[in-house]
């Protein structure tokens, strides 16, 4: 083992293995908490929705559209006096928290619109003819509807964080794709590199396969 | 019942406005199953759907058991709608939750119930419907027919006055479309609910309603009770959805006719004349002699009808005819 991976320090790697989930693990409860109803906005602002507000939703879509179009490199950069005001740091795991939040939170905001837009509009009408408030239409009928595309969305946004966290390494996030570039890329050690490019392989595995069945089991349709 | 004054409904189409419905007046009585019928666009929909306002009127009032739903606020607006339920062509029902889950979804918003009185009402609209058995299944292990039941015990929940049907059996075969329609025609005998329906078949007319109207762009244009409308159609749209319904074409039949001989009538016997053994004493006093061309006896709701298309020949066919035209049925001189 050692002869074949002569530079890879497993302590490290365990360590970068550890930042990643907790990277990932603390942006991705965040993204929810923002996400989910900044998404519920989006729709029921929508065009022919609920509450259709077409200046407030034109804003909101097109605040959501700049953040998704900021490369993230260029956000981590340039989020870092805001970085050090919410988390006290702009380095390590804690001061790539709020930048991965930030730089996913549109993004999981839009494909919950999806989903909600993919409820059937007769399940609203029924539920609002049964004399519901809005907030009972969101809660008793959209968000159980769409959970299963919901689940979907932060599947595919949990996958998206784990790329984004390898470019945290700029400002010293630290973790697996950090590690990659850092030892793999910059000092030749193609060891090293397909070591935590290979646990990054099964971390997106394992988020695809348990969003894959929770999806599954959700779906009653 | 339900009151419809001066009611009317315009949309707006890139600035231009696109009339549903122009004003309209409409009675519909307590207990009574009335059914709208009209082509898709003829504005039947728009109609009911101002019922309970899924729709809101450009203009009229809609008193609904004193009550003029056309000035409630949004709080009035919801407590309003317990008292109206509604069933879809698609059924609606929340594909994540269990068929006992959504029958009690009204009564868990409306927030008034206990959960074990949910429970209990939930147990007891689920022996109505027929689908006691069925109550932890998901909707998307159902039939259709199992399905529309579960819409209305769902619509039945909250004890409302009025139960609106869009188009409630048009997604279902003709048989289950019979066993919903009698589920309907039942519920509204045994709790005196105000039905109101909307459909493009004039069959579902037939087997459930006391009264129609036919609609034709965003017009009532024939009005009153299902046997008048349905035998002696007088607007040529409802003329058309009898013949439709009879799948019966008037040039096939003229054509058909064309080689018989003698003088064609057509007989319309209605409620207890239908059994009478009208023909044969007719035949018998006046010598004349009958074959039918065409016959269809049926029934109205619960009214038995017949109507007979006869060509008479021989013996004095003048008599004849003048005996049925004293006889308790219609008699139409075809030629």
């Amino acid at each position: 083992m050692d002869a074949l991976l002569p530079n890879v320090n497993w302590p490290e790697i365990w360590q970068a293995t550890l930042d990643t989930l907790s990277m990932l693990g603390g942006s991705l409860v965040f993204t929810l908490i923002f996400g989910l109803p900044l998404g519920v906005l989006l729709f029921l602002t929508g065009p022919r929705q609920m509450f259709e507000q077409k200046v407030l939703y034109q804003a909101t879509s097109l605040l959501v559209n700049i953040f998704r179009s900021v490369p993230f490199v260029i956000l981590l950069i340039v989020m870092i006096p805001f970085t050090v005001i919410v988390a006290g740091t702009s380095l390590g795991v804690a001061g790539a928290i709020p930048p991965l939040v930030v730089g996913a939170t549109p993004f999981f905001a839009r494909l919950v619109e999806t989903a909600l837009r993919e409820v059937d509009r007769g399940i609203i009408e029924a539920t609002q003819a049964a004399g519901a408030t809005p907030r009972q239409i969101v809660v008793n009928a959209l968000l159980p509807e769409a959970l299963p595309g919901i689940i979907a969305a932060i599947t595919v946004t949990a996958i998206t964080l784990v790329s984004y966290t390898a470019m945290s390494g700029l400002i010293g996030g630290g973790g697996l794709g950090d590690l990659a570039v850092r030892y793999g890329y910059q000092r030749y050690q193609p060891d090293v590199m397909v070591v935590t490019v290979v646990l990054l392989l099964v971390l997106v595995q394992v988020l695809q396969s348990v969003g894959d069945r929770l999806v599954v089991h959700f779906s009653r349709k | 019942m339900i009151d419809f004054k001066q009611v009317h409904k315009a949309y707006r189409v890139g600035g231009r406005s696109v009339p549903a419905l122009h004003p309209t007046d409409l009675h519909i009585a307590q207990g009574e199953v009335f059914g709208i019928v009209g082509h898709s666009g003829a504005g039947k929909s728009t109609l009911m759907r101002l019922v309970n306002r899924l729709e809101e009127p450009s203009g009229g009032s809609i008193v609904i058991d004193g009550e003029d739903v056309t000035k409630l606020d949004a709080k009035g607006l919801r407590r309003f709608r317990r008292q109206v339920g509604m069933i879809f062509q698609h059924f609606n029902l929340l594909s994540s939750k269990t068929v006992a889950n959504n029958v009690a979804l009204p009564l868990k918003l409306a927030g008034e119930l206990s959960r074990a009185q949910i429970d209990q009402r939930v147990a007891e609209l689920l022996v109505r419907v027929g689908l006691s058995e069925h109550a932890d299944k998901y909707p998307a292990q159902l039939s259709g027919g199992q399905k529309q039941r579960v819409g209305i015990a769902r619509a039945l929940s909250t004890n409302p006055k009025v139960l609106l049907c869009d188009e409630a059996t048009s997604a279902l075969d003709p048989q289950t479309t019979a066993s919903v329609l009698q589920l309907l025609t039942q519920i509204n005998r045994e709790l005196n609910l105000t039905i109101l329906l909307i459909t493009h078949e004039m069959d579902v007319i037939r087997r459930a309603c006391d009264r129609v109207a036919v609609m034709d762009a965003g017009v009532i244009v024939e009005l009153g009770p299902v046997t008048d409308v349905f035998l002696h159609p007088q607007h040529p749209t409802t003329k058309r959805f009898v013949r439709e319904d009879e799948q019966v074409d008037e040039n096939d039949q003229r054509n058909d006719f064309a080689h018989v001989e003698g003088r064609i009538v057509r007989l319309t016997f209605n409620g207890d004349s239908t059994y009478t053994p009208l023909l044969g004493s007719v035949a018998r006093e006046t010598g004349v002699d009958y074959s039918i061309l065409a016959g269809r006896i049926d029934r109205i709701k619960d009214t038995p009808y017949g109507q007979l298309t006869l060509a008479l020949t021989g013996g004095d066919v003048e008599a004849a005819m003048h005996c049925f035209t004293l006889a308790d049925v219609h008699m139409e001189v075809l030629r």
